[in-house]
């Protein structure tokens, strides 16, 4: 199995919206090589056969009616807004200039 | 007059209900405890002393009208801060959601406050529940009571700290690979995590959601059976919650009885990595269950050996997905908006001061599972193994009513021991894993103190999903057991700081 190289953390870092900073990259690289090594062994167990689980409950499209209730008022769902602007959450610019 | 603190929590509610002391004498009695001795501690993020006050004197005020006190009106309660609470703060342990006012409270806050239960305040964790020591707290560690110098288990580590230490007879905690169990077991506390979609999760900030529960913790099994049930139950707001009722578990927790029970020992969860005096205090307890009259059963669940692997992938995949939603836009911290950067490369830069390295390894390691050309080996596989551990528990449910462990191969290790060797850190939850993956119910109870260190030993009870009862049955029964060995709860020979 390859191991995981700066580069790939630096990749990761991107992927996972991380502004990893220089010296993180060498620390995760050899941590997160040796945390891979240890658990890539669950590929050895299981067969073909041998379908997956993703949850413990068999559950599909659990729905509630589609009824009016009490929710938050505006002021309260953007009581934790860093920045606000005319009753919408006020972020920083989503497109490029040009 | 009685010390009100070293009352748990059935003794506590019946001393309110006969007038003998008041909810807020009871209240102000534990805010006490908690100035003098959470300095040392700090199993306290946030102390609510007014909104607990106020709850408690909600109670005297509706005994005094002649009404009705449910079993726990005017107890007071620690809560992991991982549950949402109206008007009080809640951080997960970041920094990313440091000052964050939530403008809602969780189910399991909501169900707190009706049943008159006290909210002293929010307790110390590891950052969004990922480590077993409560060091990757971004507010500090907490100490373990029996030696402050020692880890109190994690992620819910304030929570069992605040209990062994007689600051809440009550706690709440979150267990998504032992965070309940766990720290329970390594302060000689009891802590349970309920059948997987057994207490509704609107409101506990998402880890794993597959694996996470919340659960009662407390010093005795009657007190923790009290709490699952005020605590359980079918919640529309969560789509995976059970819609059945709950087991009965405080009439199993009173009738503690292990009579041609058969108890299961399972051979995987025993060998390299677990220390002599955990397993000393172990085999006490399979002897004791045996004089008891329980019936041991030897068995082998081959699968078991894969479940860490498995776990520390299927749990980090599902955090990288869970964490997406912290992007500095809507609560929480905003780092680098000067104006000129763009939304994303404020969102990275806000991550990278609001997460610590473990947050970030998992959401890394989450990442790298799921990419594209590692999916199948990684992430694939390890929900396999998930299809395997839980096939080895249904086989192993057929010949046996409950399984127990030790809870952890080890007693509580030094603070900074592990800190930065994140594979000697998963060791703690080797055995406490498997039910997480299966969404079977488990509970670790104290079995005594190891000899080597004179610390705390857990036994941990396993059983199927939906039979949480049993695990009070046999719990009740192994504490009533080693109450009359010691002559004493263990909880007693903790230090009193």
């Amino acid at each position: 199995m390859p191991g995981i190289t700066r580069e790939e953390v630096a990749h990761l870092g991107r992927l996972s919206r991380l502004e990893l900073k220089d010296e993180e990259l060498d620390h995760f690289a050899s941590q997160l090589d040796e945390i891979i090594g240890a658990v890539a062994r669950v590929s050895e167990v299981a067969g073909e056969d041998v379908p997956p689980t993703s949850h413990p409950l068999p559950l599909t499209n659990v729905m509630r009616p589609d009824e009016v209730r009490p929710s938050l008022t505006p002021a309260e769902a953007l009581s934790g807004a860093p920045a606000q602007e005319q009753q919408r959450f006020k972020v920083p610019q989503i497109l490029g200039e040009d | 007059m009685t010390d009100l603190t070293r009352l748990n929590a059935a003794e506590t509610a019946a001393t309110i209900a006969s007038g003998e002391a008041s909810a807020v004498e009871v209240t102000q009695a534990h805010l006490d405890r908690i100035g003098a001795v959470d300095e040392k501690v700090h199993a306290f993020l946030h102390v609510d002393t007014e909104g607990a006050l106020k709850a408690a004197k909600a109670v005297d005020d509706k005994r005094a009208a002649g009404e009705k006190l449910g079993p726990l009106a005017g107890v007071p309660l620690a809560l992991k801060d991982i549950f949402t609470t109206k008007g009080v703060p809640t951080t997960v342990g970041s920094k990313i959601l440091d000052g964050w006012i939530p403008p809602y409270d969780a189910t399991l806050t909501t169900r707190l406050r009706n049943a008159g239960i006290v909210i002293l305040g929010k307790t110390n964790m590891d950052e969004f529940a990922m480590g077993s020591s409560t060091e990757n707290s971004a507010y500090g560690p907490t100490g373990n009571p029996w030696d402050l110098t020692r880890i109190p288990g994690g992620s819910g580590g304030g929570s069992a700290a605040a209990l062994a230490s007689f600051q809440a007879p009550l706690a709440i905690g979150t267990d998504t690979g032992g965070s309940i169990r766990q720290p329970a077991a390594v302060t000689g506390t009891v802590g349970v995590k309920p059948t997987y979609g057994a207490v509704s999760r609107y409101g506990m900030v998402a880890f794993s959601s597959s694996l996470d529960q919340g659960g009662p913790c407390a010093r005795t099994v009657l007190d923790a059976a009290l709490l699952h049930e005020a605590i359980a139950g079918h919640d529309p707001m969560d789509s995976t919650s059970i819609d059945a009722p709950v087991p009965p578990v405080v009439e199993a927790a009173r009738n503690g009885n292990v009579k041609g029970l058969r108890v299961g020992v399972v051979k995987e969860f025993s060998g390299e990595g677990y220390q002599a005096g955990v397993v000393e205090r172990f085999n006490g307890a399979v002897e004791l269950l045996r004089e008891l009259g329980a019936e041991i059963v030897e068995l082998s669940c081959p699968s078991f050996t894969y479940a860490l692997a498995a776990y520390y992938l299927i749990a980090p995949s599902e955090a990288s997905s869970n964490l997406a939603r912290f992007d500095g836009l809507r609560y929480g911290i905003r780092v680098g908006d000067d104006g000129t950067r763009s939304a994303e490369e404020v969102t990275a830069l806000t991550r990278e001061a609001g997460f610590g390295p473990e947050v970030k390894r998992r959401i890394m390691l989450g990442t790298y599972a799921l990419s594209s050309g590692y999916y199948d080996a990684y992430y694939g596989s390890a929900q396999k193994v998930r299809t395997l551990i839980t096939r080895d528990f249904e086989r192993s449910f057929g010949s046996v009513d409950v399984i127990i462990s030790p809870t952890t191969p080890t007693t509580a290790f030094p603070i900074g021991e592990r800190a930065d060797d994140p594979m000697a850190m998963y060791l703690a939850d080797l055995c406490t894993i498997p039910a997480n993956l299966a969404g079977n119910s488990a509970m670790s109870v104290p079995c005594g103190l190891a000899p080597e260190d004179g610390l705390p030993v857990g036994l941990q009870i396993i059983a199927p999903a939906l039979a949480d009862d049993r695990l009070y049955r046999v719990g009740a029964a192994v504490e009533a057991g080693f109450i009359a060995r010691w002559g004493h709860p263990l909880l007693e020979e903790a230090p009193t700081l």
